[in-house]
C-alpha cells in the first residue's frame, strides 16, 4: 500500500500545500497531547449523545464513531474542480429519475438496457407519470468519492435514497473548534455550519403546488432505535421543524396532519428518514408500522412532497451504477467530470466468469446492499473467506458486482502507535430545489486499522473533520 | 403547540426522573432503619414496607421468595424487570428524553444523557452495601441536576409546563404512598408522648420525603406529634412534597398555564385539578382522621390516576 497517494505528503516526502500549516503545527505536538484531545473529544460526544446504532450486536447499543483529530484538508482549485463534477453528476442524476418515471428516452435512445430499469427492485412502477415539485426526485444525494491521485477521483456510489452523515460533518466541525481554535484561526476554512439553514430553503422551495403560504415541514423518523435516529433529531432541532414518526401523521380529506396538543397541523413537505417499502402500509409494504397509510396517494395528488422521492433508488442502483458516464453525459451533454469505476455485472456470464477468476483481487458488493455488511474486498479477505463467498456469489450472480479495488488515498491519521496514514473517503453533500447547493468540503471516513478500506461506520470506520481552504 | 407524542414523552421523561429520586430516597430511608439496632426496627418489616410504598410486591413477589435486604436492593435499584427500578425509570426518562429532544434545552438532555451513560455500564456485583448510600446520593443529585437545568434553560411554555405536570403528579403519589403505607403509626393513640420506637418511624417518614428538618422548621415541637406529621405531608402550603403543595403547583402554574396559552377552553383536566386543589385546601386534619386517613389517601391517589387519564386525554397522548 505504499504506493498509494497520501494526502499530505508527496512521494519525495514533501508537503502538499494545503496541508502545509497543519504539518508544521503537528510538528509541536506530542502524542501525550494529542491523545488527551481525543479523549476530550469522545467525552464531548458521548456526553451530548452523538452515537449510532449498531445491528447484530450483543447490546443493542449505541457506539461513538471513533473521531480522528486531524482534519482532512482540500486547497480551493482541487475542490473546484471537485464541485464541478458533483454538480453534474447530481444534475445528471435527478433528470435520469425524471426521465426514467416519464417518456424514459435513455431507453428509447438504446443507451441502457430496459430490462435494468424496468426489472430493478429500485424502479417503483406507482411513480409513472408522476412529476413532483421543480421535478426534483432525490434532494439530498450524498456521493461517495475516494482518491487516487492528485487528479483523479472516483464515485464509489450515488446516493439518492436517504443519505446520512451530515450530522457528523457538522458535529466533528464543532468538536474541531472547540478543541483547537487556534488552528481555525491560522487558516481560511469554508464554513459549513449552515447547512441546516441550506437545507430547510431546499424543503421550503419544493413545497407542493397545492400549499399556499408558509410551508410546514417535517422530519419522518422510524424512532430512537434506528441507527441514524440522533441526526434525525439532530437536523430537526437545528432546523426548527418538527421531529415526527409514523403514528404522529395522518391522511384525513386528502390532505396530510400530525396530531398536536391541539388541533392538527396540516404538513406540506415531509423530510423521511424511511425506506420506501415502509413509506405507505397501503401502498408499499403492507406490515410496515413506520409510515402514514394513504401518504402516497396524496403525494401523487400534489398535496405534499417527499423528499427524497420514492423510486430516487433507481438512480443509485449499483446496477445502474455501471451506466453513470452513459447517463451523465446523455443527460448534460458533457464529458463526465469524475470518475466511475469500472464494474462487472455477475449477472451477464462472461462477467461472471472473470470474476470468480479474480476474486482475489476485486470488491465485490450486492446490488441493493449498504453499510458495508455482505461485501467481500478480495485482496485482505482470508483464503477461507474468499471460498466462503465465492459459493454465495455462484448461487445468485444477479445479486453482485464487482469492482477492482482501488489504491485509496491515505491521510495522516491519529492511532494508537501515533500519526499513521489511513485510507479515507469523503460524502459531499449536495442538495437540489429551486438551485443547487452544495456544501464545502463533506463527511470523510477513515478506516482506523492499518491497510483497511473499509470505512463504513457499521464496519469500525472513523470521521475527520473535512476543511476547504479559501483561496 | 406540540405533538401529542412529545407532550406525553415530556410528560413521562420528567414523571420518571422524579421517581428515581423519590426511589432512592425510600431506599435510603430502609437502609437507615436497617442498620439500628433491633428494638428500633419497628411493627412490620421495613424492607417489606418498603416494597409496598415502592408498589413494587407484584414485580418483587413474581421474581423472590423473601424480602431480604439484598433482593429488595437489588429489586428496586438495578431490576431491569421492574420497571420502577431507579435503573429502569432512569433509562424510561431518557428514552423519553432522547425521543423529544428537540423539545429540550441542550443541557437538559446532557443531564439526563450523562445520568444514564454512567449508570447504564453499572453491574449489580458493583453495587455492594456499602457503596449503596454513595450511589443514592449520586442519583438524588442527578435527578437535582436535571431539575435545576430544566428550571435554568426551558422556555415556559407548554414543554415545560407537561414536564411540570408530570413531575409533580408523580411527587403527590409518592408522597400519598407513602403516607398509606405508613398510616398506621399516625393513627391517634389516645394522649401521651409516642414511643421512642413511634418517633423513629415518624422520622424516618420525614426523611423519605427529605423533611424531618424542615419539620422542625414548621412545628416548633421536638416530639413528633402524629397529626401534626400528616398534616405537614397533607395539608401545609409550604411544604414542597405535601399534597396541597403539588396541586396548587398543578392546578394554578401548569395546567392553567396551558389552559391560558392555547385558549381553548377548560377541559375535565383542568376541573380535576382544580377540585382536588380546593377539597385539599378546604380540608381539615381532624375530619381526615375521623373519616379514615387511609380512605382519604386511596381517594387522593385515585382521582391522581384520573388527573393523568384525563390529561392524556386532553392533549392526544398517543
Amino acid at each position: 500500500m505504499g504506493d498509494n497517494f497520501n494526502e499530505m505528503l508527496e512521494a519525495d516526502g514533501s508537503v502538499r500545500p494545503p496541508y502545509a500549516l497543519l504539518h508544521k503545527w503537528l510538528e509541536t505536538q506530542t502524542p501525550g497531547d494529542l491523545r488527551a484531545k481525543i479523549r476530550e473529544a469522545e467525552a464531548i460526544f458521548r456526553r451530548l449523545g452523538i452515537t449510532f446504532a449498531v445491528y447484530g450486536t450483543e447490546e443493542a447499543s449505541e457506539r461513538l464513531i471513533p473521531f480522528d483529530i486531524i482534519p482532512r484538508i482540500f486547497g480551493a482549485n482541487e475542490w473546484r474542480r471537485l464541485e464541478a463534477g458533483i454538480a453534474q453528476r447530481v444534475g445528471a442524476l435527478n433528470a435520469f429519475i425524471d426521465d426514467v418515471y416519464h417518456r424514459q428516452e435513455i431507453i428509447r435512445a438504446g443507451r441502457i438496457p430496459a430490462d435494468l430499469i424496468l426489472q430493478n427492485e429500485a424502479y417503483l412502477p406507482q411513480m409513472a407519470g408522476h412529476s413532483p415539485a421543480r421535478s426534483v426526485y432525490s434532494h439530498i444525494i450524498g456521493t461517495d468519492i475516494v482518491r487516487v491521485s492528485a487528479d483523479e477521483f472516483y464515485v464509489l456510489e450515488d446516493n439518492c435514497r436517504t443519505p446520512s452523515g451530515v450530522s457528523y460533518m457538522l458535529e466533528d466541525r464543532e468538536a474541531m473548534m472547540f478543541l483547537f481554535p487556534d488552528l481555525f484561526a491560522k487558516h481560511r476554512i469554508a464554513p459549513i455550519e449552515h447547512y441546516p439553514e441550506l437545507l430547510r430553503q431546499t424543503l421550503d422551495s419544493v413545497a407542493p403546488p397545492q400549499c399556499d403560504g408558509e410551508p410546514t415541514c417535517v422530519v419522518l423518523s422510524p424512532g430512537i432505535y434506528n441507527s441514524a435516529f440522533f441526526e434525525h433529531a439532530f437536523l430537526a432541532d437545528e432546523m426548527g421543524v418538527q421531529l415526527v414518526t409514523g403514528d404522529d401523521l395522518f391522511v384525513e380529506d386528502g390532505w396530510l396532519y400530525m396530531r398536536t396538543t391541539r388541533a392538527p397541523v396540516r404538513v406540506d413537505v415531509v423530510y423521511r428518514r424511511i425506506d420506501d417499502d415502509f413509506l405507505d402500509p397501503l401502498t408499499f409494504n403492507p406490515a410496515s408500522t413506520l409510515g402514514v397509510a394513504g401518504i402516497f396517494d396524496i403525494y401523487r395528488a400534489g398535496r405534499v412532497t417527499i423528499v427524497n422521492a420514492p423510486g430516487a433508488g433507481i438512480a443509485d442502483d449499483k446496477a445502474v451504477y455501471s451506466f453513470m458516464p452513459e447517463i451523465v453525459e446523455f443527460y448534460t451533454g458533457e464529458k463526465p467530470i469524475l470518475n466511475n469505476v469500472p464494474t462487472w455485472r455477475c449477472s451477464d456470464d462472461s462477467s461472471l466468469a472473470y470474476v470468480l477468476e479474480h476474486l482475489e483481487e476485486l470488491v465485490v458488493k450486492e446490488v441493493h446492499g449498504s453499510g458495508g455488511y455482505g461485501m467481500l474486498v478480495g485482496p485482505t479477505a482470508s483464503k477461507k473467506e474468499v471460498a466462503a463467498f465465492r459459493g454465495i456469489l455462484e448461487k445468485r450472480p444477479s445479486n453482485y458486482i464487482a469492482q477492482p479495488t482501488l489504491a485509496l488515498s491515505s491521510c495522516p491519521t491519529f492511532v494508537k502507535s501515533g500519526v499513521a496514514p489511513r485510507h479515507v473517503d469523503l460524502r459531499p453533500f449536495a442538495l437540489t430545489g429551486d438551485r443547487m447547493r452544495i456544501t464545502p468540503g463533506g463527511f470523510t471516513r477513515v478506516a482506523m486499522k492499518q491497510g483497511s478500506l473499509v470505512v463504513n461506520s457499521s464496519q469500525g470506520g472513523g470521521t475527520k473533520d473535512t476543511w476547504v481552504l479559501e483561496d | 403547540m406540540l405533538l401529542g407524542r412529545t407532550a406525553a414523552s415530556l410528560f413521562w421523561m420528567a414523571r420518571y426522573m422524579e421517581r428515581a429520586e423519590n426511589m432512592a430516597r425510600l431506599i435510603e430511608v430502609s437502609y437507615r432503619i436497617s442498620l439500628m439496632p433491633k428494638p428500633f426496627r419497628a411493627h412490620q418489616d421495613d424492607w417489606s414496607s418498603a416494597l409496598k410504598s415502592a408498589h413494587c410486591e407484584a414485580t418483587f413477589n413474581s421474581k423472590y421468595e423473601e424480602a431480604s435486604q439484598e433482593n429488595v436492593i437489588q429489586h428496586l435499584v438495578l431490576d431491569r424487570e421492574n420497571p420502577s427500578s431507579i435503573r429502569s425509570s432512569m433509562e424510561t426518562a431518557r428514552n423519553n428524553g432522547r425521543a423529544v429532544r428537540t423539545a429540550l434545552s441542550r443541557d437538559v438532555w446532557e443531564s439526563l444523557n450523562a445520568t444514564w451513560n454512567e449508570l447504564s455500564i453499572l453491574r449489580s456485583n458493583q453495587l455492594t452495601s456499602d457503596k449503596l448510600p454513595g450511589f443514592l446520593d449520586w442519583i438524588k443529585q442527578r435527578s437535582m441536576l436535571f431539575r435545576g437545568a430544566m428550571l435554568g434553560t426551558a422556555l415556559r411554555r407548554d414543554s415545560f409546563h407537561f414536564c411540570q405536570a408530570g413531575a409533580f403528579i408523580e411527587r403527590a403519589d409518592n408522597t400519598a404512598r407513602i403516607l398509606d403505607v405508613k398510616y398506621h403509626i399516625l393513627l391517634p393513640r389516645g394522649s401521651g408522648p409516642g414511643s421512642s420506637i413511634d418517633r423513629q418511624q415518624w422520622a424516618s417518614l420525614l426523611r423519605s420525603v427529605s423533611a424531618h428538618r424542615a419539620y422542625r422548621w414548621a412545628y416548633r415541637d421536638a416530639s413528633y406529634q402524629p397529626w401534626n406529621v400528616a398534616q405537614f405531608l397533607i395539608l401545609n402550603p409550604a411544604m414542597p412534597r405535601s399534597l396541597l403543595f403539588c396541586y396548587e403547583w398543578i392546578s394554578n402554574n401548569t395546567l392553567s398555564e396551558i389552559e391560558e396559552e392555547y385558549g381553548d377552553g377548560t377541559l375535565p383536566c383542568h376541573e380535576t385539578a382544580n377540585e382536588t386543589m380546593e377539597m385539599l385546601a378546604n380540608a381539615d386534619m381532624k375530619k381526615i382522621f375521623q373519616s379514615g386517613l387511609h380512605e382519604f389517601l386511596s381517594d387522593f391517589i385515585a382521582r391522581n390516576n384520573r388527573l393523568t387519564s384525563e390529561i392524556a386525554m386532553a392533549y392526544n397522548f398517543p
